[in-house]
């Protein structure tokens, strides 16, 4: 019982301290930093899930959110007809080679014997069917980007309604995992950490090269959204009335009632994923889990496949991620490749899943919550700092002006001692697992 | 008096104890062998009289010194020398390599006590250049046994030393202890075949669920009913 | 005739001697990794950031140094600020190794504890040389710049491509060559090289022959800031410095020392020469190259270019998922899996 009123009043104290953030700063700032809290908090509790269920150290979750993105711009942007015409076919086809290739390398696999002549047949067929593909592919994706290059100069998407992209951005996600689990799982750790990373590194990469299919650098703007426009909101009647009965003014209110609508949206699926998250950790699958995650050797003797569990958590896990990086898109409105860095995307999430209590999806939750919170924060506490620090000195010092400009690389170093304080002190986190005794 | 003696001894692993005031001693020259059923204590006596496990009551003497206290590698350093079960080579360093680590605390010329080692072991010899991992079985524990020898230890520690071998390699490995206890060390030893254990052993020390059950010498408890009936198969 | 040549110096000039010289690079910072992993036992993500904090301090002695107007002629001042830069980064991995790690050497803790704590340690390595150096590119070359220069080169050989070779390609190579033969040379004919081999080859028994293991940990780090600097400065002179460059190497050098065999010294150099070779092969626009070979009617219109360059970390993922799929142990075996 003690545990419960303790983990309540962690939650209860974050609440509070957003509302000190609304009082004193803004109620925007607020509400955008609760936005961005919660979901930190779905991220983290994917992680958690290959973390707390497997001991999976998944270093690539920049990645796995950056497909949730691409998801959303696939989805959700109206098509743009003239670069289909001009590459669409050309693009299908390349696609469909790519594929051939792929089912002929593995025909080769299966027919062969083992030796070195079949992984010679297959790195032959591979070769060949990528220059066949490339071939096809380059003259359609170089149409497409000439197409308006500076408007358009991509394919779109597909006009759908941009909620659908939160699946869809878990399913691309998953397939991804499913890859990189299928090589990597069954090995030791540290190399399922390196192979996360890179291929985080490569989907970035991607995003950032085809611009036939995501405009690169130039990024997309403009994403519809699931929630009302300010504009439209301030022009409504019924909006109109809200302010004057609530007393305040409809520009500053429009703002805050969108944020209220993503919290309101995003804090469903918050609830709907941890709901799901502890059902299935309290099933016999959870149980199995846990006592696979305690003792491989002897699950593996009693017959359960270790690799086949992994590589459902791994995907699971990073199905959530791939969800929250669509909710972060949609939240944008835009799908900007660049701020995708591994730095202060998937390891912020780690300090939040370590911080907060790794094993338990509630401490995710609050780990999410609580991190993100300090990471916005410590970038005004620092500059405070700093001006403090350098108050004595000569205005015109350029040890002073080097000491203010690098406010914000104090933040990294701050987080790396969390994590390694948390980690050492109170390994457990905040909220930390549940080994049911009771 | 014994020059190496654990009296009494009393402790475990963790909470609780596995060994009741055991007693192993054994003279300068003389071979003990320590046997005993499955989970008897044996080799927890022996890790204890090396200081592999902390007794909370007892003590352990070398040449009438209190050596209690002391850790592992201090008792090396004082002339008692250690041979694990399993994992007692570097297997991905050569024969000759190995000899030298076995010697690593010593700063004067190891080369006459090489010697001595290729002379009692003429295979390492052999494959003196050989990684020790590629070895056989009973190869690879000569060069175990090699490697513990190369400090000029007083007393050499063998747990369980012909576990995974070859009844020949058994019978060759037999031999070569009572070679090297002949040039004047002790040799303290738990083994499971206590039959042939017991053959070449001076002193042998019965052990059930961490006490002394029959102490005598090898011939002696080899001729006994009650221990031929309960551990040698009659 | 002609044609060949000309196609071999248009080779060796985009491909192979860079590829000789990243290669280089690469193989110092693998072997840095494996040696931690061998001997510690872990994978340290924190060595590229290791690498930039090293390269950091040579380049503040650098400009020091510049400033003091000391050089060492057409060698770049750089080499004369290394021995200081090893100094202070073996300092800063020995005690990030006193707070840190060794609470979990003690408790004998599982090396995915490790791998976290490296993260940790990655970040305040990473805020550090930021907040000290800014996050920009640094320029710290000087000297001589060319061994050998195209025109030069051409004007040698009267061929119509020229073959450059930079003083730090050279430089590089040549430190490679040294340094690993040193290390080399200390792991097998040293007692204290030895006694790290027995270590890292069964623990348990080095600690009963009487090693010690605390010189054993603090050796290890001093060998891998060591490689880390010299590594990191190579390729700051190379090509430049910035700190988010060094943690992008992480894939390529931990690519490196898998494929190789992680935890096997010489693995590791035969994987950073095979993961630079690969990179830069398949990232070259064979162009021209193909335009010397084929005959007048075949000449290509595109670059051929198998991989875009903004893919080139892309082929050190590909090769080390290839060998973890078929030989997970790398290609000399490894003490990893």
């Amino acid at each position: 019982m003690k545990s419960v009123i303790r983990n309540v009043s962690y939650f209860l104290i974050m609440t509070a301290l957003i509302v000190v953030v609304g009082q004193y700063q803004s109620w925007n700032l607020a509400l955008s930093i609760l936005n961005l809290c919660i979901i930190s908090a779905i991220m983290a509790l994917g992680v958690n899930i290959q973390w707390g269920y497997a001991g999976l150290f998944n270093v690539g979750v920049m990645g796995f959110a950056a497909l949730g993105g691409l998801a959303a711009l696939l989805i959700s942007m109206p098509p743009v007809g003239e670069a289909w015409s001009a590459g669409g076919v050309g693009v299908a086809f390349g696609v469909l080679s790519m594929l051939v290739t792929i089912a002929a390398a593995v025909f080769t696999f299966r027919s062969l014997a083992r030796g070195k002549l079949r992984m010679l047949a297959i790195i032959i067929v591979c070769i060949i069917g990528y220059l066949v593909s490339r071939a096809i592919f380059d003259p359609a994706t170089d149409a497409i980007e000439k197409v308006n290059p500076a408007a358009t100069g991509y394919l779109g998407g597909m006009g759908m309604p941009i909620l659908l992209a939160w699946p869809i951005g878990g399913l691309f996600a998953g397939a991804a995992a499913w890859v990189v689990g299928k090589i990597t799982l069954g090995l030791r750790t540290d190399y399922l950490a390196i192979a996360t990373l890179g291929i985080s590194e490569i989907i970035v990469a991607m995003l950032k090269n085809e611009d036939w299919m995501t405009r690169g650098v130039k990024n997309v703007v403009g994403l519809p959204r699931p929630v009302p426009y300010e504009i439209n909101l301030q022009r409504s009647e019924w909006f109109i009335d809200l302010c004057a009965r609530l007393g305040t003014e409809p520009v500053t209110f429009s703002s805050i009632f969108v944020k209220l609508c993503y919290a309101s949206l995003f804090t469903v699926v918050l609830l709907l994923i941890l709901y799901l998250s502890e059902k299935a950790l309290r099933s016999p699958w959870g149980r199995m889990m846990r006592a696979i995650r305690d003792n491989e050797v002897s699950s593996n003797a009693m017959g359960k496949n270790v690799t086949a569990r992994h590589l459902q958590v791994f995907i699971l896990g990073s199905v959530v991620v791939g969800i929250a990086g669509a909710m972060l898109t949609t939240l944008d409105g835009q799908m900007t490749p660049a701020s995708y860095q591994p730095l202060r995307f998937t390891f912020l999430i780690w300090v939040m899943v370590i911080v907060g209590g790794s094993g338990n999806n509630w401490g995710a939750v609050l780990g999410g919550f609580v991190i993100w919170y300090f990471w916005i924060q410590a970038e005004p506490l620092g500059v405070w700092f700093m001006n403090v620090i350098t108050s004595n000195m000569d205005a015109g010092s350029a040890l002073r002006a080097h000491l203010l400009d690098s406010a914000q690389h104090m933040r990294l170093m701050t987080m790396g001692l969390i994590l390694l304080l948390t980690l050492r002190f109170s390994p457990r986190g905040l909220i930390p697992e549940r080994t049911g005794h009771r | 008096m014994s020059y190496l003696i654990g009296e009494a001894m009393t402790g475990g692993y963790g909470g609780v104890d596995i060994l009741h005031e055991c007693t192993i001693a054994v003279d300068k020259g003389e071979i003990a062998v320590i046997v005993g059923p499955n989970g008897a204590g044996k080799s927890t006596a022996m890790k204890a009289v090396f200081g592999m496990l902390d007794i909370h009551t007892g003590n352990i003497l070398l040449d009438g010194e209190d050596i209690t206290a002391l850790t592992p590698q201090a008792r090396v350093a004082k002339g008692m020398a250690f041979v694990p079960q399993t994992n007692n080579i570097f297997p991905s360093m050569s024969v000759e390599q190995n000899l030298e680590m076995g010697a690593f605390l010593r700063t004067d010329d190891i080369n006459t006590t090489m010697e001595e080692v290729y002379q009692l072991f003429p295979i390492l010899r052999e494959k003196r250049n050989q990684n020790a991992g590629e070895l056989s079985g009973g190869q690879r524990q000569q060069v175990a046994v090699g490697r513990a020898l190369m400090t000029q230890p007083k007393v050499l520690m063998l747990d369980e030393p012909t576990a995974g071998v070859s009844p020949i390699v058994m019978d060759e490995l037999f031999d070569l202890i009572i070679d090297i206890a002949r040039t004047g060390l002790s040799i303290l030893m738990v083994e499971q075949n206590a039959r042939q254990a017991l053959n070449i052993a001076d002193k042998g020390y019965v052990l059930v669920q961490g006490r002394n059950r029959f102490t005598d010498t090898g011939q002696a408890l080899m001729n006994d009913p009650e221990v031929r009936r309960s551990f040698l198969g009659g | 005739m002609e044609s060949w040549l000309n196609a071999f110096a248009l080779l060796s000039n985009f491909v192979i001697v860079p590829a000789l010289a990243y290669g280089s690079q690469l193989a110092l910072g693998a072997l840095g990794v494996s040696l931690v992993f061998g001997i510690l036992r872990f994978s340290n993500f924190a060595h590229g950031d290791t690498m930039a904090f090293g390269t950091m301090v040579v380049i503040l002695f650098t400009w020091w140094f510049q400033s003091m107007g000391i050089s060492l002629g057409p060698l770049p001042t750089a080499l004369l600020a290394l021995p200081f830069g090893i100094f202070f980064c073996a300092l800063f991995v020995l005690a990030s190794d006193r707070l840190v790690y060794r609470f979990y050497r003690k408790k004998r803790a599982d090396p995915v504890i490790f791998l976290i704590a490296s993260v940790g340690i990655m970040f305040v390595t990473n805020g550090i040389v930021r907040f000290i150096i800014g996050p920009d590119d640094q320029n710290f070359a000087d000297g001589e710049r060319f061994i050998i220069r195209a025109r030069d080169f051409k004007e040698m050989t009267g061929l119509a491509e020229g073959v450059s070779i930079k003083l730090s390609q050279g430089i590089t190579f040549f430190t490679m060559i040294v340094v690993v033969a040193a290390v080399f040379w200390f792991l097998n004919r040293t007692r204290s090289g030895k006694s790290m081999r027995a270590y890292s080859d069964n623990e348990d028994l080095a600690l009963l022959s009487g090693i010690n293991p605390d010189r054993v940990v603090a050796i290890t780090w001093i060998i891998a800031a060591a490689l880390a600097t010299i590594a990191g400065t190579l390729y700051g002179l190379d090509k430049s410095f910035k700190p988010f460059t060094y943690f992008q190497l992480l894939l390529p050098i931990f690519a490196a020392a898998i494929v190789g065999g992680l935890g096997n010294p010489l693995g590791a150099i035969a994987g950073g020469f095979v993961i630079a070779f690969s990179e830069i092969t398949i990232t070259y626009a064979y162009k021209r190259f193909a335009g010397y070979l084929l005959p007048e009617g075949m000449q290509p219109d595109g670059l051929v270019q198998l991989l875009s360059t903004d893919y080139k970390f892309a082929v050190s993922f590909i090769i080390l998922l290839l060998v973890l799929l078929v030989r997970p142990h790398g290609i000399f075996k490894g003490t990893g899996v």
